[in-house]
């Protein structure tokens, strides 16, 4: 892997853009390790979490951005409980997921950015989730209509753990008012994110 | 009289609803009045945190509000929807100006008091464990059970609020005052893939299959979740990772108050045991249960 | 009227390239009291010192102002120069014009040269009411108490006999040896370390310059430099000196029950029991909480077959009082526990042991006899797995620092594990490698290349037990992968930390202590082996943790600087100290209450003919000048020579001079 020093990517940029969102202290990690060993689904990283902490300290956010690190890791918390310099490595992997999806540095190829777009749509339009809505235009959105429909869901309708009628915010003024609060959060999201009023 | 707000979670409607059913019933046995909270809003899950600060901030912050307002403790049966709540009130604690932009959002001024716990602990821990044990109609004997804690429920430890993170026994202690077995097992704790049910549903069933592996190789007879999503990775996957592992598993996975229901004294169809993947009733009837 | 000379040093450019010097000395000879004031170069050399004589002769001067550095620099320089001049020292003022004024104002020289005046001026109205003060002189008690009788205590020990002085070594345990007695093998040389301790153990016991005495501690301290008064508890051994050390005792004793400590754990020893085979003093002692005689009344089996009679129930714990004129403390290491590392099993999983348990299994006079099987079940052990940097370099479980000889150990453990057992393979789990000893790096590269132990770079995060296997999911991170290994035994590097009442002792000494309980030294760099206070010294592991080489070069040199305060007859005592005016005292005890070194003593004594009050008085041996009891006085009877009530009220009002005229305009 090929990579020129780029100071600017270390002083502002990339390496301070990550530390001011998260919050951490990333110059703290030596790279012991214990985070990649830990975590569940390093095996199927292109990059362990280690790994990941020292891209973000030289500011390589190209090649880090475009790997599939950050979008594997499952929340499950265990590198931050266990990390010796107390640093939260997941909400780490939360911010670059954040910068993401907020069209701030690259996005690599993968699905859950639609999930996320689907799962927030549900709730802000009926705050709550609409499972067999939101399952349905998954497939599609994803090109696989025909997902886990069989045996899975088919088994789960027969069973009734799937309803048709979605559970939702009947008052509509807490409706609305729901979707209003969205609206406020994404302006001021767009604020921090992209610093227009520091 | 014990009285707390209940967060059920979206799951509990629809693909969990036994959960609910179970949970509802044990409660009312035990006289827990469980306040639901009207309208509530989804807590926002793992998509929230990983999409916006903002919004993982204010979807648990509109609950812990009407809880605060009424004086109650909130709970949730769901370990993600406790982890949320329970995150989201210590990001408001610590962070100043988060908390002040979420009033700014919600239209609403808070302290952020409100004690968050999970299920697990308000009936085993305030309610008490050996007021269960006084209620206790059948014995649940030679039933081997392994308790499964999962992630949200147990890290980071400032929201599970345990000294025992890496082995958690809060469960496991109900599984002996129910005369059952607890079981002694290395993956408690693991993750079982949690959201990625959906989106990249390889590393689920990698990661439920060690977890039920495991299980079996301990000796254990049923695995006890306190978590839809846990629950629906180890059941209602469970077919699918059978056929990768090559090998029957039939490991019936049962939710902390279906459990205690059986020892209440509560029928299968009550607890709708029915509605669960692998059917637990031939292993149930076997041990003399039901 | 007083006759006071001014002299204002230059410093080279230090001083007069901030602070105009000729000014500051005509501004002196216009105050009162001054017959000459002059400026000079480097007033500290000889030629300036000779003009300070000359100029003391010429004008009859009988005190004198130095304005230059700080008094910490050149206040002995110049009260030897007094000497000299046939002058008392103490009438010898120093005001520090570089320091407090041209190296902290080098931007305004106006205002610094202002300052310097104000300074200066400042010393002579102090100087004006100085006394003459007579040096004081205190005796040595040229006898040491050393603390702790690991090598450290013994190298200290043997060095200062060897000088000719008497030593008292005191040691809590039973036998002398520490945790170095516990070591199978040290690095880099793979000595036995039984082998290179034992002679210096058996030199301790035989010297005729050292009193020995284990199982005992120290309760009390008082005094000072040259006249400590210690006492010393000896715990009661319920064994006396009819003892010869021939173990039938401990054979038929019948009480199991307790472990033992020297073991670690690993096995159980006997009520009575000498720690180890080569234990000196070899005289076994009886752990009276276990013993089922002092528990239930019943058993004596010891003293029914002891041949010699040594057994004495009724043996009572003795405190003894001696006076020693210095101490050394080596009280060295506990390791960490590691039962607060959730993810390595709590302490629980009997296969996952810290470094000293895997000494001890690997030492052929160990609980297993030098065979190193697994503790669970005493099977063969084929896949080992060491992690190191267990309780440190972790500032989540409070201990940031490194343990400095984890990697040395490490490497040699697992050396020594493939020397006795060639089928099996090692690994250690590393994040760094730190060897920064003569032939240390070798010697870990030896481990890697000759013997095989597979080095991987990554913390471990989880142990956990799948059969009877040992599971360990770690890391390399230099090949960016995750490393699972199923081993027999897991060997944790523990940390190295201070003794479990380390601060309780300090306390008695009044000595300092950081965070983690390991003692300050008085500079880290320039006084590595000596403590703020004098006379006691410090060595080994409790300053910070450190290998055997660098301990026994500590040891011996404190007991150089034992040697060199031993060497003089008497001891020069400053004469700053506080005094009581009888007359004026109340009686009211609250000096008595305030003083930190309890250094004030209460008497009923005759102060005037007939009439005999309850007064305060100052013990000038032990008191220290920090003038907490002036401040404190209600009745202002005390107050501190050398710098009087007097002295620091013209002080202030000559400083407030100008801040007067204000407030009176």
């Amino acid at each position: 892997m090929k990579y020129e020093l780029q100071l600017k990517n270390i002083k502002e940029g990339f390496r301070k853009d990550v530390e001011r969102l998260s919050k951490q202290k990333i110059s703290n990690c030596y790279q012991c390790g214990k985070c990649s060993a830990g975590c569940p689904v390093a095996y199927a990283m292109d990059y362990p979490p280690s790994m990941a902490m020292r891209m973000i300290q030289l500011g390589m956010h190209d090649q880090l951005m475009s790997a599939n690190t950050s979008w594997f890791c499952v929340s499950c918390e265990t590198c931050t409980t266990r990390c010796p310099r107390e640093i939260d490595i997941a909400k780490v992997m939360d911010t670059l997921k954040i910068m993401a999806q907020a069209g701030k540095y690259k996005m690599s190829d993968n699905e859950i950015p639609i999930f996320d777009w689907i799962f927030l749509k549900s709730i802000e339009l009926t705050g709550k989730i609409y499972e067999l809505g939101m399952i349905g235009a998954y497939n599609v959105l994803s090109l696989n209509p025909f997902k886990d429909v069989f045996p899975m869901g088919v088994k789960m309708i027969l069973k009734g753990k799937i309803s048709f009628i979605p559970h939702m915010i009947y008052n509509p003024f807490e409706l609305i008012k729901n979707i209003r609060m969205f609206r406020k959060i994404k302006k001021k999201d767009r604020e921090r994110i992209y610093e227009k009023n520091a | 009289m014990l009285k707390v707000a209940y967060f059920p979670g979206c799951s509990l409607s629809s693909t969990a609803k036994e959960y609910d059913v179970a949970t509802r019933l044990v409660c009312e046995d035990l006289e827990i009045e469980l306040v639901d909270i009207p309208e509530w809003v989804c807590c926002g899950a793992t998509t929230a945190h990983i999409t916006s600060e903002l919004t993982a901030a204010v979807l648990p912050a509109k609950s812990l509000i009407w809880a605060e307002k009424h004086n109650l403790p909130i709970t949730s049966p769901c370990s993600a929807c406790f982890s949320r709540l329970k995150m989201g009130q210590l990001n408001l604690k610590n962070n100043p100006a988060l908390k002040k932009e979420v009033e700014e959002v919600t239209g609403e001024t808070f302290e952020a008091k409100a004690e968050v716990l999970h299920l697990t602990r308000v009936l085993l821990e305030k309610y008490g464990l050996e007021n269960i044990q006084a209620k206790v109609k059948k014995q649940l004997k030679g039933l081997k059970i392994a308790s499964y804690y999962g992630c949200l429920m147990t890290r980071p430890p400032e929201v599970s609020e345990n000294d025992r993170v890496e082995n958690p026994m809060l469960m496991d202690k109900m599984v002996s005052a129910l005369g059952a077995e607890p079981v002694k097992w290395a993956y408690k704790t693991e993750c079982c893939g949690a959201a990625f049910s959906l989106t990249k549903t390889e590393i689920v069933r990698k990661l439920s299959a060690d977890i039920l592996k495991d299980a079996k190789a301990c000796g254990a007879d049923v695995i006890m979740v306190a978590c839809p999503l846990c629950h629906s990775n180890l059941d209602a996957r469970q077919p699918e990772i059978s056929k990768l592992l090559k090998t029957n598993l039939d490991l019936p996975v049962l939710y902390f108050t279906q459990v205690l229901g059986l020892a209440l004294g509560y029928e299968y169809m009550d607890l709708m045991l029915n509605k669960h993947f692998i059917d637990p009733k031939p292993l149930l009837k076997a041990k003399g249960i039901l | 009227m007083a006759r006071i000379g001014v002299f204002v040093c230059h410093c080279g450019t230090n001083i007069a390239g901030v602070v105009d010097v000729t000014r500051v000395a005509k501004y002196a000879e216009s105050l009162p009291g001054v017959r000459v004031a002059v400026d000079y170069k480097y007033m500290c050399s000889d030629p300036g010192q000779n003009t300070v004589i000359d100029a003391i002769k010429k004008y009859n001067l009988d005190r004198i102002v130095v304005s230059a550095c700080s008094p910490r620099m050149h206040e002995g320089t110049f009260r030897k120069t007094m000497e000299r001049a046939g002058l008392n020292p103490y009438l010898m003022e120093m005001a520090n014009i570089r320091e407090h004024v041209s190296w902290v104002h080098s931007d305004d020289k106006e205002l610094a040269t202002q300052k310097a005046m104000k300074v200066m001026e400042m010393a002579v109205a102090k100087v004006r009411r100085s006394e003459s003060l007579a040096k004081m002189f205190a005796s040595v008690e040229k006898r040491a108490l050393v603390i702790g009788g690991g090598i450290a205590g013994i190298q200290a020990a043997l060095d200062i006999s060897a000088a000719g002085y008497q030593v008292v070594l005191v040691e809590k345990e039973p036998s002398i040896g520490g945790r170095m007695a516990q070591l199978d093998k040290t690095f880099p040389t793979l000595d036995c370390s039984a082998c290179i301790l034992t002679p210096k153990m058996v030199s301790v016991s035989q010297d005729p310059n050292i009193k020995l005495m284990t199982y005992a501690e120290v309760t009390e301290v008082c005094g000072f430099i040259g006249q400590f008064e210690v006492k010393i508890k000896q715990k009661a051994k319920s064994v006396n000196s009819k003892c010869i050390g021939c173990g039938v005792c401990v054979s038929k004793c019948p009480n199991k029950k307790s472990l033992s400590e020297f073991d670690e754990k690993l096995a159980p020893r006997k009520a009575i029991y000498t720690p180890f085979p080569q234990a000196v003093p070899n005289v076994p002692v009886i752990d009276r909480e276990n013993c089922t005689f002092f528990k239930t009344g019943k058993c004596k089996i010891c003293e029914k077959v002891c041949p010699t009679g040594a057994i004495d129930y009724a043996q009572q714990d003795e405190t003894i009082k001696e006076k020693f004129g210095a101490v050394v403390v080596a009280t060295g290491f506990n390791i960490y526990d590691h039962s607060n590392y959730g993810e390595y099993g709590y302490g629980e999983y009997k296969d996952v042991i810290s470094s000293l348990q895997f000494e001890r299994l690997i030492n052929s006079s160990g609980p297993t006899g030098g065979h190193v099987t697994r503790p669970s079940d005493h099977k063969e052990v084929k896949n080992v797995v060491f992690i190191q940097c267990v309780g440190s370099r972790d500032e989540a479980k409070g201990r940031p620092y490194c343990s400095r000889v984890c990697c040395m150990y490490t490497a040699k453990q697992a050396m020594l594990l493939k020397d006795h057992y060639p089928e099996t393979q090692s690994y250690v789990f590393y994040i760094d490698i730190r060897s920064a000893g003569k032939n240390y790096e070798e010697f870990v590269q030896r481990a890697q290349n000759d013997y095989g132990v597979l080095y991987l770079r990554g913390r471990v995060s989880k142990i956990y037990e799948r059969g009877e296997k040992l599971v360990v999911k770690g890391a390399d991170t230099l090949s960016g992968a995750q490393v699972e290994v199923e081993a027999d035994l897991v060997v944790l590097a523990n940390g190295l930390e201070p003794r479990t009442h380390a601060k309780e002792l300090a306390q008695l000494f009044h000595m300092s202590y950081d965070q983690y309980g390991f003692y300050n030294e008085l500079h880290p760099k320039l006084a590595p082996v000596e403590t703020a206070i004098s006379g006691v010294f410090v060595a080994g592991c409790c300053i910070s943790p450190k290998d055997i080489p660098d301990t026994v070069a500590q040891a011996s040199a404190t007991a150089a600087k034992v040697c060199a305060l031993f060497a003089r007859e008497k001891l020069e005592v400053e004469p700053l100290i506080a005094t009581v005016n009888q007359l004026t005292c109340s009686g009211c005890e609250t000096c008595y209450n305030v003083c930190p070194y309890s250094a004030i003593e209460m008497e009923d004594k005759e102060v005037r003919r007939g009439d005999t009050r309850h007064v305060a008085k100052v013990l000038e041996s032990v008191c220290k000048g920090c003038g907490a009891c002036v401040g404190s006085c209600y009745s202002k009877a005390v107050d501190l020579k050398g710098f009087s009530d007097r002295q620091v009220m013209d002080q202030i009002e000559t400083a407030t001079t100008e801040l007067q005229k204000e407030i009176d305009n």
